[in-house]
């Protein structure tokens, strides 16, 4: 559905008139009255040849084909049964998303909690333009259940209506229900591709203009999205301590500010990507930086949480909050 | 989900386990093609090589379609479809590629298993339907459910299986029986075994090395002697020197029974043989389906009988059958060959010299002739020539019982007595299991009518008078060399008859209730179930609601085990004491934990404060801190029950 015909905005359209477009917080549990059912195509299939052995039975008078013929359709009609039973009682929350760039994925994490005795098999999660993802939900567990969904924008990025559906045991009934959970997820922009720090517009005169941050090691730190590769203490990991990052101290009082109103005239967007992929560079130089933007300043400092407040200035820049 | 090779092997097996029964009467070639594929299909799922290229299968399916027409000569009717569809089947196999020919591989084995039902019906038949269903119901489960073991799905399919068995119990009894067929039927529809129109030396013979069922009574009252239970069949009249025919009856009028006592009734169940006789007592009286009775007393239905076919009929004893008969009718019972047997001719014209005007006197005498003369009764009776019944008179003197009742006849018939030969049933096994009488092919057998003016048709059976043994126990005790016989006609030892008519019960019960479940049966049996008004409505309305009832029944089972409430016991004590403030208008926050809570109340009301206090250290100590014991839990209930606010 990249791009929406008539039928499939129809479609659209009568969902939308037909089931709820609430959205929805904290926990939902799925009980009769938001779990629909529906034959599939395979039902009719099945449908037509069972007609065909009725047929059969009747003219050959063939009472053991009566039997079959009765067998099949009660199972086909059973399974109708437990598609619900598949999906009944489910308990679902929304999870922690993290943020991602735009263009990459934004992983948002569901909480599927299955109450009862009985294992769940093959659910699908999916969203309106087909990403999908399946998994099982063994009798009393809970599961976190990833969807990705490709972030291109950035800004922040709505989960949107999502089906959840199962066709166990047969596949010749489709049991679904829509969630939309209020949960979405931060996007930064795109980092532009690599420019060299705007180091010459250092303002505090100190007359040094090589600024290394990696002279002198400093410690470990966790790793967060977004640093250099080169800085991954891979020796740490292969020691199975998690992936870290290599910091190193740069000389104190350099002060860097990325500033909006210094960058040539390009467009808005792709000062947000350039400033995006200096804030990168500098966090992973261990500089101390600052943001300025034409709606307000972050003022110079170093850090995770720096960094993350940066980002999300930038991704959110003429953002209206709705 | 993905075509793993496990699901592969699912379905060769679904494939292989519905086409299996068909073995025996494919031609051998496509069985060989087909377990052929089937294991380059195994391999290639073993080994996780490319399935073959389009144009290969094409060519496979070409050349094989054009083998099974040349073979049958012909691409319609039954075999060559059933053929047609496991063959393709099994192609389809080697063209998997998405889901959708999965699921079309599953429905083409539901479907090949009902044609095997046009060849047998069996109760074996019937157990190996639900083995077969239960494999692809786990291959169709595995579809849907990709990575599940093998044994996961085997149970879902298995408790499917079961829930659907009393569902389609109910559709089977109250869904209206339609009588078929809607359409004609190929004349390969059924295969036929019985008595023929006609008799030659070793027409029953052969028939009587055969074990199969030809038909089963029921009694409604005792059953007569077994020396009297002669079931009738084709009468035969016209003879050309080696074989009797039927001939055409020379009259319209129907016979007729005079002095007749009281009526025999009871019920035959017979096996299809694709002929149009019915088989009755000597002599049927009338039918309970339609039928058409000659003016020789043999029972004709319309058509041929190729289904089960189900019937009351009343017979007399004692009779004088047609004691009137037309003199067209007496002309057809006199007439022989010309220039044949010269010796039995001569030997019945003495006869007739010693009695002059008695032809039962003649009667006697050709009995007295069988019994006296060194005749011998045996299966393996020497081949005969042109002149069969001198040969068989004078020199070989054995034969079975189309020999003595033909020459019998022939004999009556040379004196000018008037005779016919009639061929049917004799005796009949007692199954006490199920109180009825099973008639085998082996029980076929050949008697002779002879009529004598004022008494009419009178039944005489020579081979009664050289072997009495057949008629009053059966052919083990008459004929010398046992061994050649059918198995049950052998006498075998009592456990093994006990065995086999236990299962003949079965089966038979099988056939009347399963099997021989029409539109009539459906009817007597709804009737005696109490329904009133038999009518399509009505089943339908009945059959909609067992079918919801049952399928309530199966949700509330089902639906049970969902949500599985917390059991802690010591949790449950505490709710409790939760529940109870909460009526009081204090109720605990979702964020507090018992400490938070009794403090909270020990604020509000100082009164409760060292009462609740106790109870939140108590509910920590049991749940939190393993201080279990069964009579900490007590006091700890007592507590919370004497809590009062």
């Amino acid at each position: 559905m990249k791009f929406p015909d008539i039928r499939g905005s129809l479609k659209l359209k009568f969902r939308n008139w037909a089931f709820r477009r609430t959205v929805e917080t904290g926990t939902v549990q799925l009980n009769q009255r938001r779990i629909y059912i529906l034959p599939t195509r395979q039902f009719f299939g099945f449908g037509f040849v069972l007609v065909l052995m009725l047929l059969g039975d009747i003219n050959y008078n063939l009472s053991l084909g009566y039997v079959l013929t009765f067998l099949l359709a009660t199972t086909g009609g059973l399974s109708m049964l437990y598609a619900f039973r598949n999906m009944a009682q489910l308990e679902i929350h929304a999870g922690h998303v993290e943020p991602v760039f735009a263009g990459e994925q934004a992983r948002f994490v569901f909480h599927f909690n299955n109450p009862g005795s009985l294992d769940r098999h093959q659910i699908h999660l999916h969203d309106d333009e087909g990403h999908e993802t399946v998994f099982d939900l063994p009798a009393q567990t809970s599961t976190p259940v990833e969807l990705a969904l490709p972030a291109t924008q950035r800004g922040w990025l709505d989960s949107g209506r999502l089906t959840l559906y199962t066709r166990f045991p047969l596949g010749l009934f489709n049991a679904w229900t829509y969630i939309h959970f209020d949960v979405r997820a931060l996007v930064y922009p795109k980092p532009s591709a690599p420019q060299p720090l705007p180091i010459a517009a250092a303002p505090d005169g100190s007359g040094k203009t090589t600024i290394r941050g990696d002279e002198d090691f400093a410690g470990l730190r966790n790793y967060v999205p977004g640093d250099a590769m080169p800085r991954i203490a891979w020796k740490a990991l292969a020691r199975e301590q998690g992936l870290q990052v290599k910091e190193f101290s740069a000389q104190q009082g350099q002060q860097l500010w990325l500033d909006w109103s210094q960058l040539p005239d390009i467009a808005q967007e792709r000062k947000l990507e350039l400033l995006t992929r200096w804030v990168l560079d500098a966090d992973a130089q261990g500089l101390q930086y600052g943001l300025r933007l034409p709606d307000g300043e972050v003022i110079p400092q170093h850090g995770p949480s720096h960094r993350a407040e940066c980002l999300r200035r930038l991704a959110l820049f003429g953002v209206h909050e709705s | 989900m993905k075509l793993t090779a496990q699901l592969t092997y699912g379905l060769i097996a679904c494939i292989l386990l519905v086409s299996a029964p068909h073995a025996e009467h494919l031609p051998i070639w496509v069985s060989a093609e087909c377990g052929a594929l089937l294991l380059w299909r195994a391999y290639l799922a073993r080994s996780g090589k490319a399935l073959p290229p389009r144009w290969l299968l094409l060519g496979i399916t070409v050349l094989s379609v054009l083998a099974i027409a040349f073979s049958f000569r012909s691409l319609f009717g039954r075999e060559v479809g059933v053929t047609l569809l496991i063959l393709l089947s099994t192609l389809k196999l080697l063209e998997l590629k998405a889901v959708r020919d999965a699921t079309i591989v599953v429905y083409l084995s539901c479907f090949i298993i009902i044609t095997n039902f046009f060849y047998s019906q069996s109760i074996p038949t019937a157990l190996f339907m639900l083995v077969t269903l239960l494999v692809i119901l786990a291959s169709w489960v595995h579809l849907q459910t990709g990575g599940l073991a093998f044994k996961s799905r085997l149970r879902i399919g298995g408790v499917l299986l079961l829930q659907a068995i009393p569902l389609s119990l109910i559709l089977f009894v109250l869904f209206p029986r339609v009588q078929g067929p809607l359409w004609g039927l190929p004349q390969d529809a059924y295969a036929s075994s019985g008595l023929s129109d006609s008799m030659s030396p070793g027409t029953m013979s052969k028939l009587s090395l055969s074990d199969a069922v030809a038909f089963r009574v029921t009694f409604d009252t005792a059953a007569p002697s077994r020396d009297r239970m002669y079931w009738r069949g084709p009468v035969l009249w016209d003879f050309d020197g080696t074989t009797w025919k039927r001939g055409r009856n020379a009259t319209t009028r129907t016979g007729i029974l005079e002095d007749t006592g009281m009526p025999l009734s009871y019920t035959v169940t017979l096996e299809p043989h694709n002929k149009r006789w019915l088989f009755a007592l000597d002599m049927p009286d009338k039918l309970s389906i339609k039928y058409r009775l000659t003016p020789d007393f043999q029972l004709l239905s319309e058509k041929p009988l190729n289904a089960r076919t189900r019937y009351r009929a009343d017979s007399f004893l004692n009779y004088r059958a047609n004691p009137d008969e037309p003199s067209q009718q007496l002309q057809r019972a006199l007439t022989l060959p010309r220039g044949l047997n010269p010796q039995a001719q001569q030997l019945a014209d003495n006869w007739r010299k010693q009695h002059p005007h008695d032809d039962a006197a003649i009667v006697r005498e050709v009995l007295r002739h069988f019994n006296q003369g060194g005749f011998e009764y045996t299966l393996e009776p020497p081949l005969l020539g042109m002149n069969g019944i001198d040969e068989f008179l004078f020199q070989s003197k054995q034969g079975f019982c189309e020999h003595y009742a033909g020459s019998f006849v022939y004999l009556l018939r040379a004196a000018g007595v008037p005779a016919r030969v009639v061929t049917g049933y004799q005796g009949g096994d007692y199954n006490d299991l199920g109180d009825y009488y099973i008639l085998r092919q082996s029980d076929a057998h050949a008697w002779a009518e002879v009529w004598l003016g004022e008494r009419g048709w009178i039944r005489y059976d020579p081979t009664a008078a050289i072997a009495p043994a057949r008629i009053e126990s059966g052919l083990s005790a008459a004929v010398s060399n046992p061994a050649a016989l059918p198995f049950m006609a052998r006498n075998p030892p009592p456990w093994i008859r006990a065995l086999r008519f236990n299962w003949d019960a079965l089966a038979n019960q099988w056939n009347q209730w399963v099997l021989g479940y029409d539109t009539e049966t459906q009817f007597a049996f709804l009737t005696r179930l109490g329904m009133e008004d038999i009518s399509w409505k009505n089943m339908a309305l009945n059959m909609l609601a067992g079918i919801f009832t049952l399928v309530g029944i199966f949700t509330l089972l089902m639906l049970r085990r969902l949500v599985v409430r917390q059991t802690d016991p010591v949790q449950a004590v505490w709710l409790k004491l939760c529940r109870k403030l909460e009526k009081s208008g204090l109720p605990r926050l979702a964020h507090e934990g018992p400490q938070d809570y009794a403090s909270r109340i020990g604020t509000a009301h100082p009164a409760l404060s060292e009462h609740m206090d106790d109870l939140a250290a108590r509910y920590i100590g049991l749940r939190y801190q393993s201080q279990h014991d069964e009579g900490a839990l007590q006091a700890f209930k007592h507590a919370v029950a004497a809590f009062k606010l």
